[in-house]
């Protein structure tokens, strides 16, 4: 096998070689209070007052979000309402769910379980049904059933973890939830790790008090995502896949009447009209909020978030995003995918470029990331990859040193082999680690029953706020889309039960939008919803022709 | 970027066009560098969804290999094939009327074409999970549900094992199938769950949560922080 790491790298590792036995049984005294409060106003990214902006149009005008986010919010719509006519309607139904994750799949389901026929559902996503954050959840669900726990501990726990900014009915309904989910899960064949008198086998996460998480081995998210999409097939609901919705339609009188939607590959758009809309598309990863690199998939591009606010539903906590603080910064292959917190409790120690320690190894999480972030960025420490990135080791092979040979793939099989595939042995050489942006705590505001304060709309999965406050906990997202897709798929269905076709169609918000940027004095020549993240060359953009060129 | 310049160029070849492109990167980020931007065959790009199925050869090479995008390094001299994800037909099922301690093999009754498998394993070879997929479809013909849904956990649907079999077998949708039967027919219903689950529905922890909710943040914090860890016994 080639190994994983260029020479450059390689000259680094040999310092680190040179000082690891110095090292041995030696930690980093921790921050103060004083130092840690330092780091975390000047390095974490969450407290750089530049990463953030005040939003000056729609109705959370004077709050802030991050810069990237602002930039969306404050871009005019990638479609000109004039040159889109809305009298001919491709698809009349009584639910249209915009995103095909989690939440979406959920939401679908319940509201055929609440009487609504399939056919006259009908689920749009941008990519294809099932690509989503839900799929890549490694640890897992949390939910009280242990005769040790309870629903009230569970609150307590997340309610702390969201430092007290979390809303608390909807807190109520997460916790309150939980275990009727895991019953559905079992009705419908999850197949959940369990003891032998097939009682679920729970592990502690970070910040709860009680062993809570469930687990079907580190596949925890794909395992319900796979099921959910194979119940939801085996109901016939009808989907759409490469087609995002690109704006709501309203009915020019604050209710939402149905959306856009745009084929992916030949640009067409689809109009839909709906009793109820159901917006489930996920998170903001992919914006790399102030250049850091993301665990989330392709189509996390805060679609959702521009559509919703554009039709009037207010943010919430969108200045608080979760940073994880060892995300894997090389090879480019993994770049961003978490590594996970075990690698630094069983000894592993972040030193430099030059081998030094510069940090206890377990900080709390956003101090532990601020100081990799200093290192790096503030003292020019890091160690940088051949695709540009930045990081510090994560001095592995001290594991073994200390605890004896072979602990590592004992206690870290999964990840050894992660690394193995790309010529790196994690036993032997470090590896090197950089804070990755993990999850949008904030979002649209909703209702506990899913409802957003836009009459029509409906909204669940990380695309809604409040749940988690300014923090969420492990294992409470993938709760989060089972509670509030079941709550949101219900409650639309229940709406379209009871309320007639919508009347009008129409765009008139976003011709509200557009005035509203340029009274605020906005000139941009960007448009949103970006819909797809931009990673192709330097060299070619440079060079790219803006022309279509017909078949 | 300094760096950058130090790296190494390789050649890669996307549908017969050469590329020169840096060492290191993906197959996946070594042509959106190359200046492809992709709609179709990349999802979560960290090796969880099968969207980015891809099928490749190398220059003094006539063997067809396959991996996905997004968990596969570039090479020097790759020809490259994206591959847009190829549908098998899925049998419709409610997951009420399959109990398979009611029926002789429903594996087999609803996907008899795994009669038909040559024992070729072509599925387990393309596999990037190294799943041994020939061996669940043989433990699926011999009626053993438990065995084929845990031979199969790691699957991510991206059906490669599906494009090249010989036979037709769509061998992911039966392992979902067998997968769905293990966790709702063999393993044992949670007890606790059961019990938590009648708590909640004759109310019992209603007060505590008005309780709770009508606490001051200050009133919570304290709460929050003299709360016994469940490690501490």
């Amino acid at each position: 096998m080639e190994d994983g790491y260029p020479d450059h790298m390689r000259k680094s590792i040999e310092k680190v070689e040179k000082t690891r036995s110095e090292r041995v049984g030696k930690t980093f005294e921790r921050m103060g209070a004083e130092e840690s409060e330092e780091v975390l106003n000047r390095f974490h990214p969450d407290y750089r007052e530049e990463g953030k902006k005040e939003l000056v149009v729609g109705p959370s005008k004077g709050e802030k979000a991050p810069v990237e986010l602002a930039q969306l919010l404050h871009s005019p719509s990638l479609i000109d309402p004039d040159e889109v006519d809305l009298s001919q309607i491709d698809h009349d139904v009584d639910i249209l769910i915009i995103g095909g994750g989690g939440a979406g799949t959920v939401a679908a389901l319940w509201a055929v379980k609440e009487g609504i026929s399939p056919e006259n559902i009908l689920l749009a996503t941008k990519l294809r049904h099932g690509d989503s954050n839900s799929m890549m959840a490694q640890g897992g669900i949390q939910a009280a059933d242990k005769e040790i726990d309870s629903p009230i501990q569970h609150y307590l726990d997340a309610i702390g973890g969201g430092h007290f900014t979390n809303d608390e009915a909807l807190l109520k309904a997460l916790t309150e939830d939980a275990p009727k989910i895991m019953k559905w899960h079992e009705e419908l064949g999850v197949m959940y790790d369990r003891d032998k008198d097939g009682d679920f086998v729970e592990l502690p996460g970070g910040g709860t008090s009680r062993y809570r998480l469930h687990s079907a081995g580190d596949y925890t998210g794909m395992e319900i995502m796979r099921v959910l999409r194979d119940e939801f097939r085996n109901k016939d609901i009808p989907v759409l896949e490469f087609a995002p919705a690109v704006e709501l339609l309203t009915d020019g009188n604050g209710e939402v009447t149905g959306a856009l939607l745009m084929n992916l590959e030949t640009n067409e758009y689809y109009v839909v009209r709906a009793k109820s809309t159901i917006m489930a598309t996920g998170g903001f990863g992919r914006l790399h909020i102030q250049s850091y690199p993301t665990t989330n998939h392709y189509g996390a591009t805060a679609d959702g978030l521009v559509m919703g606010y554009r039709a009037g539903v207010p943010l919430r906590d969108m200045d608080s995003v979760q940073y994880h603080p060892t995300g894997a910064a090389h090879p480019d292959q993994v770049v961003g995918l978490l590594v996970t917190e075990k690698v630094r409790s069983l000894g592993a120690q972040p030193v430099n470029v030059d081998g030094e320690m510069f940090v206890n190894p377990l900080e709390p999480r956003d101090v532990e990331a601020a100081a990799i972030i200093r290192e790096c960025y503030g003292r020019e420490k890091g160690v940088t990859t051949p695709t540009g990135m930045k990081g510090v080791w994560l001095d592995s092979p001290l594991i073994d040193e200390l605890e004896g040979e072979g602990t590592i793939e004992d206690r870290l099989p999964a990840m050894v082999r992660q690394y193995k595939r790309f010529g790196i042995d994690m036993t032997k050489d470090p590896i090197l680690v950089f804070p990755t942006l993990h999850y949008q705590n904030g979002g649209l505001v909703i209702n506990p029953d899913g409802s957003t304060p836009v009459k029509g709309l409906f909204a669940s999965g990380e695309v809604s706020g409040g749940i988690h406050g300014k923090n969420r906990l492990m294992g409470n997202s993938l709760l989060d889309f089972n509670v509030f897709g079941r709550r949101a798929g219900m409650a639309a269905a229940k709406r379209a039960q009871k309320a007639g076709s919508p009347a009008k169609l129409s765009l008139e918000h976003i011709d509200k939008h557009t005035e509203d940027l340029e009274k605020a004095g906005i000139d941009t020549k960007d448009t949103s919803p970006r819909l797809l993240p931009e990673y192709r060359g330097k060299k070619v953009l440079e060079r790219h022709l803006d022309i279509s060129v017909t078949l | 970027m300094a760096d950058q310049e130090e790296q190494n160029m390789i050649d890669i070849y996307v549908m017969g066009r050469r590329y020169r492109v840096p060492e290191g990167l993906t197959i996946m980020t070594a042509l959106e560098y190359a200046g492809y931007k992709y709609v179709r065959g990349c999802g979560c790009r960290g090796g969880f969804c099968g969207a980015c199925s891809t099928v490749y050869r190398k220059e003094d090479d006539y063997k067809l290999k396959m991996d996905l995008a997004c968990q596969t390094a570039v090479e020097d001299g790759m020809f490259l094939v994206q591959l847009p994800f190829v549908p098998a037909l899925r049998e419709a099922y409610e997951i009420e009327d399959v109990d398979p301690g009611e029926k002789d093999n429903v594996l087999l009754d609803l996907y008899p074409e795994i009669a038909r498998c040559v024992s070729c394993n072509t599925c387990s070879k393309a596999c990037p999970q190294d799943i041994e997929v020939m061996d669940y479809v043989q433990a699926a013909l011999r009626g053993d549900v438990e065995r084929t849904a845990k031979l199969s956990f790691d699957c991510l649907h991206c059906g490669l094992c599906s494009i090249r079999c010989p036979a037709d077998i769509k061998h992911y949708h039966l392992a979902q199938l067998a997968r769905r039967l293990k966790g709702r027919y063999l393993d044992l219903d949670s007890s606790e769950l059961e019990k938590r689950i009648k708590e909640l529905e004759e109310g019992i922890y209603t007060e505590e949560y008005e309780e709770m909710l009508k606490m001051t943040i200050d009133e919570l914090k304290k709460c929050y922080e003299e709360r016994k860890f469940e490690e501490e016994g």
